[in-house]
């Protein structure tokens, strides 16, 4: 036997252990892929959270213009909660408007918490069956996405918006349409 | 039960069956069909999803309020007439490749595709270099250990039994 073959099992050690490494530390198993990058925004005809009962005002796709920053939340997540103050700092200061959907929630709780936390949304579709969820692909509250002007999912965010994905993530994405909106101008 | 072993070996499967049976009540909804068929191919559509909100559990499995969205999906899919091949492209659509247990080949899944048969090649690949190398190590004897071994196999056979 070799010298350099009793490195054998060394080197295989060492690559399983790079494998397993990049497994379970470098992927999230929770972070499911989004199959929707890409892809246009649902269709869907839903009716909008009133700012008190007896309003019946429905929204569709149409409304949701673009570049906005849709947000799936209810007041039963606890994670909703911790990133809301964050969501009104975006709103305030880069002026992102941000629509909500109001996922499998009440309606009368939903209102309470905007008026309790501030309401950063332009407005919120009620979503009590989860039926926009489905088609948004959504698994778990809270989910964001980020709309461009033709109605396009370019980014989705599973988990809670931070200081760190606006920066890193979401205000990236933001610029890059901005700057090819400004080259796409000329062209109409 | 007096032998700690066979309550050991009770206890054991009782952990081992456990799961299962509570996998098997997770579902709870009662949900009506036109037919036989149509509920068959909803239990095996369930069956063969994987919930998104779990790691390893099929949707007929799961109490993730998501998986409940979803087989009533599946529900309201085979009653208006969607194929299961439309079902499954439906779900694909929406929640990706993980959805399905059975990943289709493409280029980011292909080393989940490969790899069992590329180890068992690296495997029958050291089988034979072992076996060949061993068979390599066998030298003739010489004079004086064949008469060793003759000695051995038949000079003492009288005295095997010692």
């Amino acid at each position: 036997m070799s010298r350099a073959s009793l490195f054998i099992p060394l080197t295989a050690f060492v690559v399983i252990v790079a494998l397993l490494y990049a497994g379970f530390s470098l992927n999230d198993p929770h972070q499911l892929p989004s199959a929707l990058i890409g892809k246009p925004f649902p269709d869907f005809d839903l009716p909008a959270l009133g700012t008190q009962d007896g309003t019946n005002l429905r929204v569709s796709k149409a409304d949701v213009r673009g570049p906005v920053l849709v947000n799936v939340w209810a007041t039963w997540c606890p994670t909703c909660r911790a990133e809301h103050a964050e969501l009104l700092r975006i709103r305030d200061e880069s002026g992102l408007r941000i629509i909500g959907v109001n996922y499998k929630d009440n309606p009368a709780q939903a209102r309470l918490w905007l008026s309790e936390l501030g309401n950063p949304y332009e407005f919120n579709v009620v979503d009590a069956q989860g039926t926009l969820g489905v088609d948004l692909g959504v698994y778990g509250a809270p989910e964001s996405f980020l709309v461009d002007a033709s109605g396009t999912i370019v980014y989705k965010r599973v988990g809670d918006v931070n200081r760190r994905v606006w920066q890193e993530e979401i205000k990236p994405h933001l610029d890059a349409l901005a700057k090819s909106a400004a080259g796409g101008a000329p062209h109409g | 039960m007096a032998d700690p072993r066979m309550a050991t070996f009770a206890l054991l499967v009782t952990l081992f069956v456990a799961p299962f049976r509570v996998a098997a009540e997770g579902a709870i909804e009662a949900f009506q069909f036109d037919d036989a068929t149509q509920e068959a191919r909803y239990r095996a559509l369930t069956e063969e999803f994987r919930c998104p909100k779990c790691l390893n559990t099929n949707l007929a499995g799961s109490d993730a309020p998501i998986a409940a969205d979803l087989r009533s999906t599946v529900h309201r899919l085979i009653l208006e007439g969607a194929s299961d091949q439309a079902i499954r492209d439906y779900l694909q659509a929406r929640y990706g490749d993980f959805v399905l247990y059975d990943p289709p080949v493409r280029r980011g899944t292909l080393l989940l595709w490969v790899a069992p048969v590329l180890l068992l090649a690296i495997g029958l690949a050291m089988v034979v270099v072992l076996t060949r190398r061993r068979r390599g190590v066998e030298e003739p004897l010489n004079d004086s250990e064949r008469a060793r071994l003759e000695e051995l196999l038949h000079g003492h056979s009288g005295k095997d039994a010692k």
